[in-house]
């Protein structure tokens, strides 16, 4: 069977592995609109983040010989209370400034992480392997289905909408959506701002973490990781438009289907049709797909 | 201009003069002005317009090739492969410029970024680029067919009378009136549009010099080294350029030049010590400049001397 002229196995795969892709670029979009909404900070230490969750996972697993569910647990708490010490230390000093600087101040961050990185354990990539349960491939009779990939699909929209549900649906919620309307107002109902705020940090932190674990068995994990993969993240969340929550999480998984239909009929334009998107979404409509104009 | 402004500028214009005969490696200084260059065109954006571009990278990339594959296979003299840069850096700043301006602030800042992404992968697949490896080897040949570059000391002469004319032409196109409408785009937007500029049009103006001027410098440095890579075209690159602003000052005009300087050269001392940790240590002046002094070394200095001065009257 063909479709389009292409073996539909080959053509297959390349959707399912751009859905994989899909996903984190819509696990990572999503911690970046939720850091930007309570904080006005466009976080470009994410795909360091993202990068620190893998390693947090492969030295669990590799070093201290702590099972994948654990460190599918672990590791993100660990991002995330890394996220908590960052804000409390240095995003702290940057509220009420430019936006500009807590990008800049988050880009240097990036760069003492990667070159950390990059300094104990060197470019090439280690690899983690399939945890156990999730090993081998379904048959679903039209495609062969590596059981993995399908979980970190699953894996990360479940973790998507819970987000989402939280932060649209909730009381914790509410009390954060306000905040970034007036968090004066909201600390005179009570409401513990400044600790709200770091938790949220935290949390946006913890989801690229966990977005690090879930990739550390399809990818190699080196120390550049994030670093390309968070410009990628950038023009998602530049298409979708950074007010939504719901708008990233769709743009990501669209994009990342997008680029998986790019490989298959021109390879070399894979890496840069999501660059190609944003420049026409632009064009059409400056405040994104589901951005509503300022 | 102050007498202390001006004797220090005279001063450290015959440190430039002087500086192939006391001792100071030619080459090294050729490398420092570029990048100073480039630092300045970068300034002349985020500094006097209020445009945070993170791309810049891909103009000062762009022309290194532009310039290294027109003199290297095609055998073009260097000021016309200087040149071919030049035009090709300000065809790709009018392209992300009228993207990008469509946007404000961070989103201008993502876009930008975005797009010099897309230039980088073209130059990492593209098939006369070199792919991983570059252009290597690129002959600096004669200036206007008599003035042989291949000699280290004519080569710097001529990138500090580059360096001099494109600094005094930024300082005199933002004294201008022109220059005058960008910092009231960067101060005040809204009015400006109030009072009937058309302010997209000076922004994208503004835009396209700056990529012109950076391109100037992505060239100029592919004479000097000999080789365009991919590290000139690299995110990384458009960061280290926003680092020499921001550290020199930014919105100033000598602190780019300082700013550049400082990095420059602490990439060429620590490199051979300290390895690996360079990029943090970058970083970590990163940090810093941010938390700590965000108007930069000159911008300090200039603070401090108003508030010294309004202390004394």
């Amino acid at each position: 069977m063909e479709i389009f002229g292409i073996p539909h196995q080959a053509f297959l795969g390349q959707l399912m592995l751009g859905l994989v892709n899909g996903a984190f670029y819509a696990m990572l979009s999503l911690g970046l609109a939720v850091i930007f909404g309570l904080l006005d900070i466009v976080n470009f230490a994410h795909g360091a983040l993202y990068m620190v969750g893998a390693f947090a996972a492969w030295i669990m697993l590799d070093k201290w010989g702590v099972g994948y569910w654990w460190a599918l647990l672990l590791a993100p708490l660990l991002v995330g209370a890394f996220g908590v010490v960052i804000e409390r230390l240095l995003l702290k000093r940057l509220y009420g400034l430019d936006p500009l600087y807590g990008l800049l101040l988050t880009f240097g961050l990036a760069l003492i992480l990667e070159g950390a990185f990059r300094k104990e354990y060197g470019v090439s990539g280690q690899s983690y392997s399939v945890p156990e349960a999730l090993a081998g491939a379904t048959n679903l009779g039209f495609m062969i289905l590596p059981n993995y990939r399908a979980w970190v699909v699953v894996a990360s929209v479940a973790v998507c909408l819970a987000t989402w549900f939280i932060i649209e649906r909730t009381r914790l919620g509410a009390y954060l959506r306000a905040g970034t309307e007036n968090a004066k107002l909201v600390q005179a109902f009570g409401v513990n701002v400044p600790l709200m705020v770091s938790l949220t940090y935290g949390a946006g932190a913890a989801l690229a973490g966990l977005a690090g674990v879930l990739a550390a068995p399809v990818i190699q994990v080196t120390p550049l990781m994030g670093s390309n993969l968070i410009i990628v993240v950038f023009a998602v969340v530049v298409i979708g438009g950074m007010g939504s929550i719901l708008g990233s999480v769709i743009t990501g998984l669209g994009l990342g289907i997008v680029e998986g239909f790019t490989r298959v009929f021109y390879p070399e334009a894979s890496n840069i049709v999501v660059f190609v998107i944003m420049a026409i979404v632009l064009m059409l409509r400056p405040a994104g797909l589901f951005g509503k104009e300022a | 201009m102050s007498r202390t402004v001006r004797l220090t500028y005279l001063a450290l214009l015959a440190l430039a003069v002087l500086a192939p005969f006391i001792g100071l490696y030619p080459v090294f200084v050729m490398k420092l002005l570029c990048f100073a260059l480039f630092a300045c065109a970068f300034n002349l954006l985020l500094g006097f317009t209020g445009l945070l571009s993170f791309g810049h990278a891909a103009f000062f990339g762009t022309a290194a090739y532009v310039t290294g594959w027109f003199v290297k296979v095609q055998g073009w003299t260097p000021e016309l492969g200087v040149l071919a840069g030049v035009v090709f850096a300000a065809l790709l700043g009018l392209v992300f410029g009228l993207v990008a301006i469509r946007r404000q602030g961070i989103y201008f800042a993502m876009i930008t970024l975005a797009l010099s992404q897309m230039v980088f992968f073209v130059c990492l697949q593209a098939p006369f680029t070199g792919g991983e490896d570059g252009l290597q080897g690129v002959a600096r040949g004669n200036l206007f067919g008599v003035l042989p570059l291949g000699d280290d000391h004519v080569m710097y002469y001529v990138v500090l009378a580059v360096f001099l004319a494109c600094f005094l032409g930024i300082l005199r196109i933002v004294t201008s009136p022109f220059g005058q409408v960008l910092k009231m785009i960067r101060e005040n937007e809204p009015r400006a549009i109030s009072l009937g500029y058309e302010v997209d049009r000076y922004k994208l103006l503004a835009f396209i010099l700056s990529a012109s001027l950076a391109g100037l410098a992505g060239s100029m440095k592919t004479l000097v080294m000999k080789f365009a890579t991919l590290s000139d075209v690299h995110w990384s690159m458009s960061g280290e350029v926003i680092l020499m602003s921001l550290l020199g000052g930014v919105g100033t005009f000598f602190g780019p030049v300082l700013g550049g300087g400082i990095v420059i050269a602490l990439q060429d001392m620590l490199a051979d010590k300290v390895g690996e940790w360079v990029t943090v240590i970058i970083g970590v002046i990163f940090v810093l400049c941010v938390l700590a002094f965000r108007k930069g070394v000159v911008g300090e200095l200039l603070a401090w001397r108003e508030r010294r001065r309004a202390r004394a009257g």
